[in-house]
């Protein structure tokens, strides 16, 4: 127990990086797959001992071969990063099991064992981001998780993925690229890695132009990562064709991963010159997020492709992440931070019950949905709770986000971005009701009128998602305790 | 005499000059393998970038021995090693993918791809 307390910080990143060649040793789709899930559980039982650690003993700082920072690569593990460390292991402990019907619907057989690895790749570089403390080592973990993202995005079985993924692979190249110019600059200002070290160095350099365009490039890079607006070409394709299991992994983890990252930067990495107020780009920041929480909502009402459409929705509800953020007081940095945790939860059980979708009726595209709601009632009715949810009803995660943004904007006095926000949500009622209707009052076409439901393997794994969607939509306290203890920690580095 | 005009400066201009070269390959070639180099000609910009920025004039390797007192810094040589190898999976992989959009699409033009993809809506 000792050693497990001692080490808990890096074992969530060291067990699926070393289980992930295990699945090519194996060659097996099956074996791999059991395997896979395994450690996905593995690692979601290390990560709830990893947050209790920390919610008892505070920020963990874990020392790499046990050399000291800021000279040697340590890690951070503060309560933030810890849920974030949660979601990543949760979502991979809900939709491995869920994968293994919906992957050999989709992908090849010889292809199984591959997808089982990069996507225990991507869970170690997913996490890694989260609890890394160096700011170098966080362009390598970004790298190992986008690198298993361009592959697992390629195994998508329309030949549009490979497209979707090389565009993203250009794109995200070029984010990364950007963070690590970045990164160049601050070194030759500072002579550090290290975050919490960088955040001392940096005050006495603050007005020089190398750090004012470090910044910008790592604000770029980054939001090439995370899909802000306009940066978000690269993602509509990549969810849309990638394999079903894979959308829903990624729809719920990667974009926030970066969101998490770019807050690090933001406010603790530049926490004491608090580049929002003293550049004066908080307007800029707030108009690009509303912007894109307006396209992203609009540009989702024309599709015909469901998965495209809450691809879109991705696009918008990133823009109240980053909405929370600029905005710049603890209730509106707590809503961003609360989002990141609850868009996972609906976004994860939209994607698995279209997933579901894809498995019976092979499309997901809006007009072969129709009749779904006799055809499928299950998967149906949990596309509309996950629907609610994205509206931001009441009794839903959706809901609870949307309040601490509501409360944190007017706290400033913002009565128009609190107007916006709710403007925004009435055009998700549009794209969501569109759906609702095809599925519930429309007849199915003619020869596919019989219930035929998508297997329990699928809809169990869907359901203990959305059941976690409205559970925390109910009782809020712990999501709430914790972002609004990190976002006043976050905020008070920065005043 | 080109160091003179930019004292201590000429690598840096050229870091830029590769930089904007591998991007402007990137965002105006349409052959999907030029676009790869480019890809690839940005990333070498900024190895050039951190390699420069650590070498001292006169500076030596980091050894302790006598007679050493200028030396260069260690660290951004070690980064770009791990940030190379970053760059040659990023190549090997975007180039594994246009094999298979040759192989699937017959085409490794980017227009031509986006042609096909229109027909298959």
């Amino acid at each position: 127990m000792t050693f497990l307390a001692e080490h808990i910080a890096v074992l969530v990143v060291i067990v699926p990086l070393m289980a992930a060649p295990l699945c090519v040793v194996m060659r097996c789709g099956v074996a791999s797959w059991g395997w896979a899930t395994l450690v996905a559980v593995g690692n979601f039982f290390l990560s709830i001992v990893l947050i209790q650690h920390v919610m008892t003993n505070g920020t963990i700082v874990y020392d790499l071969g046990g050399w000291e920072g800021p000279w040697g690569i340590v890690y951070r593990v503060d309560e933030v990063g810890a849920l974030v460390v949660l979601i990543i292991s949760a979502i991979a402990a809900i939709v491995l099991p869920y994968a293994k019907e919906s992957i050999e619907r989709e992908i090849p057989k010889e292809r199984h064992y591959l997808a089982y690895c990069m996507m225990l790749l991507c869970i170690a570089g997913l996490i890694g981001m989260a609890v890394t403390g160096d700011a170098f080592n966080l362009f390598v973990f970004l790298e190992v998780s986008s690198l298993a993202t361009y592959v697992l995005i390629a195994l998508g079985s329309d030949r549009r993925a490979l497209t979707a993924a090389l565009r993203y692979l250009i794109l995200g190249t070029l984010g990364a690229t950007f963070y690590v110019i970045g990164l160049g600059m601050l070194y030759m200002m500072t002579g550090s890695l290290n975050m919490t070290d960088l955040a001392s160095l940096l005050p006495a350099v603050q007005n020089t132009g190398t750090v004012h365009v470090a910044l910008a490039f790592i604000v770029v890079g980054f939001g090439l990562k995370l899909a802000l607006f306009p940066l978000h070409v690269w993602l509509p394709n990549a969810y849309t064709f990638a394999p079903s299991a894979v959308t829903a992994f990624l729809a719920a983890t990667a974009t926030k991963v970066a969101v998490y990252a770019l807050i690090r930067l933001i406010f603790t990495v530049f926490g004491d010159v608090d580049p929002l107020e003293s550049y004066g780009v908080r307007p800029a920041v707030m108009v690009l997020a509303i912007a894109g929480m307006f396209a992203g909502s609009l540009i989702a009402i024309y599709q015909s492709n469901v998965k495209r459409l809450l691809a879109y929705s991705s696009v918008a509800q990133v823009g109240y992440m980053i909405l929370g953020i600029s905005i710049g007081n603890a209730p509106a940095m707590a809503g961003g931070i609360i989002h990141m945790f609850n868009h996972a939860l609906m976004k994860g059980s939209l994607f698995m019950a279209l997933g579901c979708v894809f498995y019976v009726i092979g499309s997901v595209k809006l007009e072969d949905m129709a009749g779904l709601g006799k055809r499928m009632p299950l998967t149906a009715a949990a596309i509309v709770g996950g629907g609610f949810s994205l509206i931001g009803v009441p009794l839903t995660v959706g809901f609870i986000s949307k309040f601490y943004l509501v409360q944190g904007a007017l706290t400033e006095g913002m009565w128009p971005v609190a107007l916006l926000i709710m403007l925004s949500s009435l055009l998700a009622v549009i794209y969501v009701w569109r759906v609702v209707e095809v599925m519930y009052f429309r007849s199915p076409a003619i020869g596919c009128e019989e219930r035929s439901e998508a297997p329990m393997s699928l809809l169990v794994p869907t359901y203990v998602l959305l059941g976690a969607a409205f559970w925390f939509g109910i009782d809020a306290t712990f999501t709430g305790d914790i972002a609004m203890s990190a976002a006043q920690t976050l905020l008070g580095g920065s005043k | 005499m080109i160091e003179y005009a930019f004292p201590g400066l000429l690598n840096y201009w050229i870091v830029f000059l590769l930089m904007m070269i591998g991007l402007y390959i990137v965002i105006a070639h349409e052959n999907l393998i030029k676009k790869i180099v480019g890809l690839n000609v940005f990333q070498v910009s900024v190895f050039v970038f951190y390699i420069s920025m650590a070498k001292i004039k006169g500076g030596t390797a980091p050894i302790l021995a006598d007679g050493i007192e200028v030396y260069s810094n260690p660290l951004p040589h070690v980064l770009i090693l791990t940030a190379i190898v970053v760059g040659v999976a990023t190549t090997a992989l975007g180039l594994a993918l246009v094999v298979r959009i040759q192989e699937s699409f017959g085409t490794i033009e980017d227009d031509e791809v986006r042609e096909k993809e229109e027909q298959d809506k």
